[in-house]
């Protein structure tokens, strides 16, 4: 579980995130959404520690991530998982090697072992014969499958990913918010996704936080959100008409 | 105060790369690699501009000696006097700026805006470590290239001289072995591997610290050619003072 009370995070002084305060739940897939420039990155940013912020705390399963030494950050960081809008994998290493990277870093498993554990990985994310691969012959979806399988490939805590739908075509979308949410209830790991896609939010959304002008303007699920009377949320989710007549056929459903 | 800015960050980027030091079975072959990148994919080009360098430097000697008290055998000295002093160790190191600094800039710039050096972060890793100081050792290896590059710049002149009649063989190889100071090719290494750390480094700088997308890496590794060559220039003349005068 991870806590955030009363975040605040400013550049040049301009206030970005105003007094944030929400939890993402174990086993559970987190959404964050909001319009852009609501401060969605830079909380992002703010959680995974690449930014300092002035005022507030994040609390790891407690552990309070700006009271940690540089070696109890190390270690946090090593449980921690990232899926990047753009995948970022490492363009002179394989496909296997870009997975197996962060044994490589942290654990002191011989390379037959990694090799293993890549192998599941790619498996698990339907990337059996990619191995040799180099990143650049992988199309967008599979670069993202990629991604997962290395951010996952060290059993991580927490997950978080930028934006993973973005680029892809709404059938890939949805295999990866599919193994997306799989994985976080496969391995019980807190998983955080910043969004912009209704429909992952629709699928995969078991908590929503929305955030308008750096501060947290609703929270709830993709339950909750169908029948929230938020303004801010309802003109962000179903600005299109598509949404508002899916909206309208889920509450007359449900009454 | 942004140059001053700048040099503070540069510094401060410099003593990060030492901290948080990646494991070494990694280290190993990251220098490995950044060796035959850098080095070993340099030398065919070293190789080439350094013995027609040598053999051009040979010609303007010889055409411009028309007294014929000065002795021939000036035409040796003078190519090897100007081979180890300037030309081998300033002027290769430019060329690199352009080659081995672009490489480097472009490179960490082009991880910078594929969020390749925020994975790095995010894990833990000490992202300076795990690309600059690879490289920095690399360039330790630096003044062996230039070594060659001598060797090749004085072999070229004999090679010109014996083609164009200017001198004979003889006379060249007397002149290369007249008033041989070994101090000249200490000065020259001591530059070299100066040199090797800038070349290294401020390209470095140019590529980590960038913001943008692929427009702003062109525009780094421009920035990173244009000051590296300057850093060369303002420490080549502060070297020689410090050593020659």
């Amino acid at each position: 579980m991870i806590e955030v009370k009363n975040l605040h995070k400013s550049f040049n002084g301009i206030e970005v995130l105003k007094g944030i305060t929400t939890s993402f739940e174990k086993g559970k897939t987190n959404l964050i959404i909001g319009q852009s420039g609501s401060g969605k990155t830079v909380f992002l940013k703010c959680l995974l520690g690449l930014f300092n912020y002035e005022e507030g705390s994040i609390a790891y399963e407690g552990r309070i991530f700006s009271q940690l030494s540089e070696d109890q950050k190390r270690n946090l960081r090593a449980e921690i998982g990232m899926v990047f809008q753009g995948s970022a994998l490492f363009d002179s290493l394989t496909i296997a090697q870009n997975v197996m990277f962060p044994l490589k870093m942290f654990t002191k498993m011989s390379q037959s072992e990694m090799e293993d554990r890549a192998d599941l990985v790619l498996k698990r994310v339907n990337l059996p014969d990619a191995h040799k691969k180099m990143p650049s012959e992988a199309s967008g979806g599979m670069q993202k499958r990629v991604a997962i399988a290395r951010a996952i490939v060290n059993k991580p805590k927490y997950l978080f990913c930028d934006e993973p739908n973005s680029g892809l075509d709404p059938k890939t979308a949805i295999v990866i918010d599919n193994l997306i949410q799989e994985i976080t209830e496969e391995y019980q790991i807190t998983t955080v996704i910043n969004s912009h896609d209704m429909n992952s939010v629709m699928e995969i959304g078991e908590k929503i936080v929305f955030l308008k002008d750096g501060l947290k303007a609703w929270e709830g699920s993709k339950e909750t959100i169908f029948r929230t009377d938020n303004e801010s949320v309802t003109n962000f989710v179903y600005s299109s008409n598509l949404f508002k007549k899916v909206r309208k056929m889920y509450i007359e459903e449900n009454e | 105060m942004t140059y001053l800015q700048n040099i503070g960050t540069y510094f401060m980027m410099i003593g990060e790369m030492f901290r948080k030091p990646t494991r070494w079975s990694v280290m190993k072959t990251l220098i490995l690699k950044d060796i035959d990148d850098l080095i070993v994919s340099s030398l065919g080009i070293i190789a080439f501009i350094s013995f027609f360098v040598g053999g051009v430097i040979t010609i303007q000697t010889a055409l411009n000696i028309d007294n014929p008290l000065i002795p021939k055998y000036l035409i040796g000295f003078a190519t090897r006097q100007s081979v180890i002093l300037e030309f081998a160790p300033t002027f290769t190191s430019i060329i690199m700026a352009g080659k081995v600094g672009s490489f480097i800039t472009s490179s960490i710039g082009t991880m910078r805006v594929t969020e390749q050096i925020d994975a790095l972060e995010v894990m833990g890793i000490n992202s300076l470590n795990y690309l600059v100081f690879p490289k920095t050792i690399a360039l330790t290896l630096y003044p062996f290239a230039i070594a060659i590059g001598m060797f090749l710049g004085i072999l070229g002149g004999m090679v010109a001289c014996s083609i164009g009649g200017y001198a004979t063989v003889d006379d060249y190889i007397l002149g290369i072995q007249t008033d041989f100071d070994s101090f000249h090719v200490f000065y020259a290494f001591v530059k070299t591997f100066v040199f090797a750390m800038v070349l290294a480094t401020v390209p470095a700088y140019y590529g980590y610290y960038m913001k943008g997308g692929a427009l702003e890496v062109g525009k780094a590794s421009t920035s990173s050619f244009v000051w590296t060559s300057v850093v060369i220039i303002l420490l080549n003349y502060i070297l020689t003072d410090m050593m020659l005068s």
